[in-house]
C-alpha cells in the first residue's frame, strides 16, 4: 500500500516535470520574451538591459532550474497585458472556476448516476430511450452551443437568469463565493449546466454500461437464486459495484472539467481561470498560458494520485493486495 | 426439429443475388445498418453534408466572402418565412448583408475540410507512433506510451489550445487564412493521435511473436513490411471507428477553437466562426444568423456520432 | 412412493435468436424424492444447466419455458408470478454455481452476505441471523467461522468460498438443492471435499439435489439416480448402479466407456465418433443418431420416446418392445 502510494507519487512527480519543461520552452522559446514586454521604439541597448534582467542570457539549463524553483514557489512572472503577477491574476479568479468546477460535477454525477441506473433497469421503457437520446445530443452538440442555446432561451427570452458573470460574490479571506447570494446563485446554475452536461453525458453511459455488466455477473445471478428481493439486487450489490469505477472515472474528470471551463467561461462571461487562458492565447500571454499549463497539471496530477489512493480504500480487493502485487 | 430454426428474412432475400454481392448483403455489418433505421439516416446526412459542402459554390446565391457581391441593403434580413423576409435568401442574411445560406455552405466546407485533414493527420501520426513502439519496444515504446498516457489525461481542446497559442506566438498574431487553417489541422492532428497508436501497437505485439514474423525473416525477407501487411488489415476496424468518432471530435474542436476566437477568421469563416459572429447579435433578436449555423453544426456532428456508434457496435459484437 | 420433492414433465425451454428459435431442452421429464440426490450428466450444451436455471426460474430472456410443467412438493412453479417466485428461491430451492471465485459479491463481507440471504427468508434478528450465519460456516466445515464471518470473499481460497456457497444455499433449510458443476471449478484435491459435503448435507437434511455435472465419476460417487442428456433430452434415466454397469442407451454407453477407473484395467477409454450437434442443427428421428453405432432407418425417421426398462427409463428403439407397428 505504502509502495504503491509512493510509485504513483514519483510517476506524479515525473509528469510535472514534464509539464515544467513544456512550460518553460514555451515561455523561453515561443516567440522573444522581450519583444513581447517592450514597445516598437525600445533600443537595443534597453532590450538587453531587460534581457539580461530577466536573466535571459544565462545557460538554458540555469534558466530552466530558476523558472522550476520559481514555480514550486507558485510564482510564474509578470502577465504581458496586465503588467501584473501571474500568480495573482490566477489566484483571484480560480475560486470562480473552482466553484463553478464543482457544482458542475454534482450536477453531473447526481443526474448521470439516476439517469444510468433507470436506463439500465428499464432498458426498453420509452424514458430510457429518451435518457440514451439525451446522452446523444449532450455528446454532439458542442458546449459552447449548449451555452448560447440556454442563453437565448433562459436570458434573452424569458429573462430568467443573467446571462453573464458571477452575480454579486461574498469575500471570505482571499476567496470569493457566488454560493451566498441569491443573484450569485441564479448566475451559477446555466454555467453549470452547461458545463455538467457533458460529463452527466458520460457519467450516464458509463453507469448504464457498467450497471448491464454487472447485472450480467455470476454474483448477480447468485444474488437472484438466493431469493434476494430485486431492490436488494439493483440498489445493493449491483449499484455497489457499478459505483467503484464510475466514482473513479468521475474523479478523473474533475481535471477534464477545469479545463472544460475555458468554453463554459468564454461564453458566460465567467470570470474565472478558463476566461484568462482564453484572453492569453488571443493576445499571446505566454506566462500566463504556461502558469495555466501548470496549475491544470498541478491538478491534475493530484487528483490522479488522490483517485488512485481513494480506489484502494473503496475496493477491498485491493487494500490488501496492492502492496503485495506491486 | 427441423423446423426449430426459422431462418431470417435477410438470407432468402440474398439467396437469389449472385457472389460478393451476396455475402455482402448477408454480412453482419449490412444486417445490423438495414436494422437501424436512424443509421440509415444519419448516413444519408453525413453524405449529404459532404455533398453540399464539395458543391457549396454552386449552390449558393452568393460567394459569402467576396465583399464585391454584398449589399449592405441587404443587411439583416430575417429568414424568408418570416414577415420581413426577402428572396432569396432562404435563412436571411447578417450584418453585413450576407446570405446566411451560402455562409453556412461555404463554412461547411472549411469545418469538414479541417475536420477530415486534422483526422488524416491524428491517424497518420498514430499509426507510425504505434507501429514505432510495438515494433522497437523497450524505452522508444516506454517513452511514446507515456506520453501518450500524458496526453490522454488532458482534454483535447487545451492542448489544441496551446498549440494554437504557440503557433502565434512564433509565426506572429496576424496570420493569414490559409496558414490559420494548417495550424488548426497540426493542433488537431496532435491532439487526437493517442488512440490510434494504442490499438495499433496492441495489434503490432500480437503479431510480432507469431512464427510467420520469424519465418518471413529466415528467408530474408524483411519483417516490418511482413508485419504490416497483417497489422494493418488486423486495425482496420477499430482504426476507421477511431476515424468516425474522431472526425466529430475534430470538427467540434475546430468549431470550439473558432468559437473561442483563436480559429478561423471572420474573412473565412468556419461554422465556428459564423456562431461566434452570430452570437452577438442574439440580444438584438437576430437569432437566424447564429441558429441556423448552430442547427448545421449539431445536425453534422449527430450524423457522425451516430455513424460512429453503430460502426463500433457492429464491429464489436461482444459490446451488443 | 411419496409425493416426489420436484417433478419436472415434458420440459420445453426455447431461446430467441437471430437465427430463429432454439430449442435448449425439449420434452425433459423427472422427479427427484426426498432425501435423493438424481445426477444430471451430458455433454456442454445438452440443456442440462437450462434445465436447473429453469427449475429455480431463472431463464432470461431471449429464453422462455415454452411447455411443459414444473412441480416443486405439489406446487406449481413454472408459471409463479415474478415475486412469489422470488420466494421459492434460496427459501426452498437452493443453487450452487459452477464457479465460487465469481459467485459471491466481491465487495460484501461473506457475513454480510449469508445474514442478508437469512433475513431475506426467514424472520430472524440481525444477531440471531448472525449466529445462524456462524453455525452455517461452521457446519459447511470452515474453520473459525466466527473470524472468518467478517472476511472478504478474495481472502479465501476456492475450495473454502465453494463452502460459503453451499452455506449460502443452504441457509434457509431447502428443500431441493440444484448444484450446477460445483466442482468444476476447483483443484481436484478439493472436488472430493465438496462432493462429500453436499452429499452429508442432503443426507442431515434430507434434501433432495439435483447434481449437473458433465462428469460421470462424481455422478457415480455421490447419486442415487442418474438422468444423461443429449441435445436436449433425456436419453436415459435410472438408479446409478443399473446406468453404470449396464447402460442401455447407445450414447449412455459410450459415456460409461469414458470413466477411467481407479482399478486401472488395461481397457483404453472408449470414444464416442463425432460431437454433439448444434442446437440449431438437430438431426431428423433420433438426435444421436448420426454418431450412434447402431443407428437403423427408424432412427432416421422417428424421434423415440422414453421406455420403461425395470427401474430404467430409455429412449431409444433399440429397446423397443413393443412391435413397431404399435408403437407408432
Amino acid at each position: 500500500m505504502l509502495a504503491f502510494t509512493l510509485r504513483r507519487a514519483i510517476q506524479a512527480i515525473g509528469v510535472m516535470i514534464a509539464v515544467g519543461i513544456i512550460a518553460f520552452s514555451m515561455f523561453r522559446f515561443a516567440g522573444d520574451p522581450v519583444n513581447q514586454m517592450v514597445g516598437m521604439d525600445t533600443s537595443g541597448a534597453e532590450r538587453a538591459a531587460i534581457r539580461k534582467s530577466l536573466g535571459l542570457d544565462d545557460p538554458v539549463i540555469v534558466q530552466f532550474g530558476r523558472y522550476v524553483g520559481d514555480a514550486a514557489r507558485f510564482k510564474f512572472g509578470v502577465s504581458y497585458q496586465f503588467r501584473l503577477p501571474v500568480t495573482n491574476l490566477l489566484m483571484e479568479r480560480m475560486p470562480a472556476t473552482l466553484e463553478l468546477a464543482i457544482c458542475a460535477t454534482i450536477f453531473a454525477m447526481i443526474s448521470g448516476i439516476l439517469m444510468g441506473v433507470y436506463s439500465a433497469l428499464h432498458r426498453d421503457s420509452w424514458l430510457a430511450h429518451i435518457f440514451q437520446a439525451v446522452s446523444l445530443i449532450g455528446i454532439s452538440l458542442p458546449t459552447f452551443l449548449i451555452g448560447i442555446l440556454m442563453i437565448y432561451l433562459f436570458s434573452v427570452t424569458l429573462g430568467w437568469l443573467p446571462s453573464f458573470g458571477r452575480g454579486d460574490v461574498v469575500h471570505i479571506g482571499w476567496w470569493t463565493t457566488g454560493l451566498l447570494t441569491l443573484s450569485g446563485l441564479k448566475a451559477l446554475i446555466m454555467p453549470s449546466i452547461t458545463l455538467g452536461l457533458f460529463q452527466m453525458t458520460l457519467i450516464m453511459r458509463l453507469v448504464r454500461a457498467e450497471m448491464l455488466e454487472v447485472l450480467r455477473t455470476d454474483y448477480i445471478r447468485f444474488a437472484r437464486a438466493r431469493g434476494l428481493t430485486t431492490r436488494a439486487i439493483h440498489f445493493g450489490h449491483a449499484l455497489r459495484n457499478t459505483l467503484v469505477p464510475v466514482i473513479t472515472v468521475a474523479g478523473l474528470q474533475f481535471g477534464s472539467v477545469i479545463a472544460f471551463a475555458i468554453i463554459t467561461e468564454t461564453v458566460f462571461q465567467w470570470p474565472g481561470m478558463g476566461l484568462l487562458f482564453v484572453q492569453a492565447v488571443q493576445n499571446v500571454d505566454i506566462p500566463i498560458m504556461a502558469a495555466y499549463l501548470m496549475m491544470v497539471s498541478l491538478i491534475f496530477v493530484t487528483i490522479n494520485l488522490v483517485v488512485d489512493i481513494l480506489y484502494t480504500i473503496v475496493d477491498p480487493r485491493l487494500r490488501s493486495t496492492v502492496g503485495r502485487a506491486h | 426439429m427441423s423446423e426449430a430454426v426459422v431462418p431470417h428474412t435477410t438470407e432468402k432475400r440474398a439467396a437469389a443475388a449472385p457472389g460478393w454481392f451476396r455475402r455482402a448483403l448477408d454480412s453482419d455489418l449490412f444486417y445490423s445498418f438495414r436494422r437501424s433505421k436512424i443509421t440509415m439516416i444519419a448516413a444519408g446526412v453525413t453524405l449529404l453534408f459532404f455533398l453540399l459542402a464539395i458543391f457549396a459554390s454552386v449552390l449558393s446565391v452568393q460567394n459569402p466572402f467576396d465583399p464585391a457581391q454584398l449589399q449592405l441593403m441587404n443587411s439583416r434580413i430575417s429568414p424568408i418565412w418570416t414577415a420581413d423576409g426577402q428572396s432569396p435568401f432562404l435563412l436571411g442574411t447578417d450584418e453585413q448583408g450576407r446570405d446566411v445560406l451560402s455562409a453556412i455552405l461555404y463554412g461547411l466546407r472549411i469545418s469538414l475540410l479541417v475536420g477530415v485533414l486534422g483526422v488524416v493527420l491524428s491517424g497518420a501520426i498514430g499509426i507510425l507512433l504505434g507501429l514505432t513502439a510495438g515494433y522497437f519496444g523497450g524505452a522508444v515504446d516506454g517513452l511514446i506510451m507515456r506520453i501518450a498516457d500524458v496526453q490522454l489525461s488532458f482534454p483535447a481542446i487545451l492542448i489544441a489550445l496551446l498549440i494554437n497559442g504557440i503557433a502565434k506566438s512564433v509565426f506572429g498574431n496576424k496570420l493569414d487564412e490559409m496558414s490559420m487553417l494548417a495550424v488548426l489541422v497540426f493542433a488537431i492532428g496532435l491532439s487526437f493521435w493517442v488512440q490510434y497508436a494504442r490499438t495499433v501497437r496492441g495489434s503490432v505485439l500480437v503479431e510480432k511473436n507469431k512464427d510467420y514474423v520469424a519465418a518471413a525473416q529466415l528467408i530474408g525477407l524483411p519483417a516490418p513490411v511482413i508485419m504490416l501487411r497483417h497489422v494493418l488489415p488486423n486495425t482496420t476496424g477499430p482504426i476507421l471507428v477511431i476515424a468516425t468518432i474522431n472526425l466529430a471530435l475534430a470538427i467540434i474542436t475546430e468549431a470550439t477553437l473558432s468559437f473561442l476566437g483563436s480559429g478561423m477568421p471572420d474573412t473565412m469563416p468556419s461554422l465556428g466562426t459564423l456562431i461566434r459572429i452570430g452570437n452577438g447579435y442574439l440580444f438584438a433578436g437576430e437569432w437566424w444568423i447564429v441558429a441556423f449555423p448552430g442547427i448545421a453544426l449539431a445536425a453534422l456532428i449527430l450524423s457522425i456520432n451516430l455513424l460512429g456508434d453503430w460502426l463500433r457496435d457492429a464491429l464489436n459484437p461482444k459490446l451488443r | 412412493m411419496t409425493e416426489p420433492v420436484l417433478s419436472v414433465r415434458n420440459l420445453q425451454v426455447e431461446f430467441a435468436s437471430r437465427r430463429g428459435t432454439l430449442r435448449a431442452v425439449n420434452g425433459v421429464s423427472f422427479d427427484i424424492a426426498k432425501g435423493e440426490v438424481l445426477g444430471v450428466v451430458g455433454e456442454s450444451g445438452a440443456g442440462k444447466s437450462v434445465t436447473g436455471l429453469s427449475v429455480i426460474g431463472l431463464i432470461d430472456a431471449p429464453g422462455r419455458i415454452a411447455g411443459g410443467e414444473i412441480h416443486l412438493a405439489g406446487l406449481r412453479i413454472d408459471n409463479l408470478p415474478p415475486e412469489e417466485m422470488r420466494r421459492v428461491r434460496g427459501k426452498r430451492i437452493g443453487m450452487i454455481f459452477q464457479d465460487p471465485l465469481t459467485s459471491l459479491n466481491p465487495l460484501y463481507k461473506v457475513g454480510d452476505q449469508i445474514v442478508e440471504t437469512i433475513r431475506t427468508h426467514l424472520n430472524l434478528s440481525e444477531r440471531a441471523a448472525r449466529r445462524r450465519a456462524i453455525d452455517l460456516l461452521a457446519e459447511v466445515g470452515i474453520p473459525a467461522p466466527e473470524k472468518r464471518i467478517d472476511g472478504y470473499p478474495h481472502e479465501f481460497s476456492g475450495g473454502m468460498r465453494q463452502r460459503v456457497v453451499i452455506a449460502l444455499a443452504i441457509c434457509a433449510e431447502p428443500e431441493l438443492i440444484i448444484a450446477d458443476e460445483p466442482t468444476t471449478a476447483l483443484d481436484v484435491s478439493v472436488q472430493a471435499q465438496i462432493i462429500s459435503l453436499i452429499k452429508r448435507l442432503g443426507r442431515d437434511h434430507g434434501t433432495a439435489v439435483m447434481l449437473v455435472t458433465h462428469d460421470m465419476g462424481v455422478i457415480a460417487e455421490t447419486s442415487d439416480r442418474v438422468a444423461v442428456m443429449y441435445a436436449g433430452r433425456v436419453a436415459e434415466i435410472g438408479p446409478v448402479q443399473d446406468v453404470v454397469r449396464n447402460p442401455l442407451h447407445p450414447y449412455a454407453k459410450g459415456l460409461m466407456g469414458a470413466i477411467p477407473t481407479l482399478a486401472g484395467d488395461d481397457k483404453r477409454l472408449v470414444q464416442i465418433p463425432g460431437s454433439m450437434p448444434r442446437l440449431s442443427a438437430i438431426p431428423r428421428g433420433c438426435s444421436f443418431n448420426p454418431r450412434c453405432a447402431f443407428a437403423f432407418d427408424r432412427c432416421r425417421v422417428e424421434r423415440p420416446e422414453p421406455m420403461e426398462h425395470g427401474a430404467q427409463s430409455v429412449a431409444c428403439h433399440l429397446h423397443d418392445t413393443a412391435p413397431a407397428e404399435t408403437a407408432a
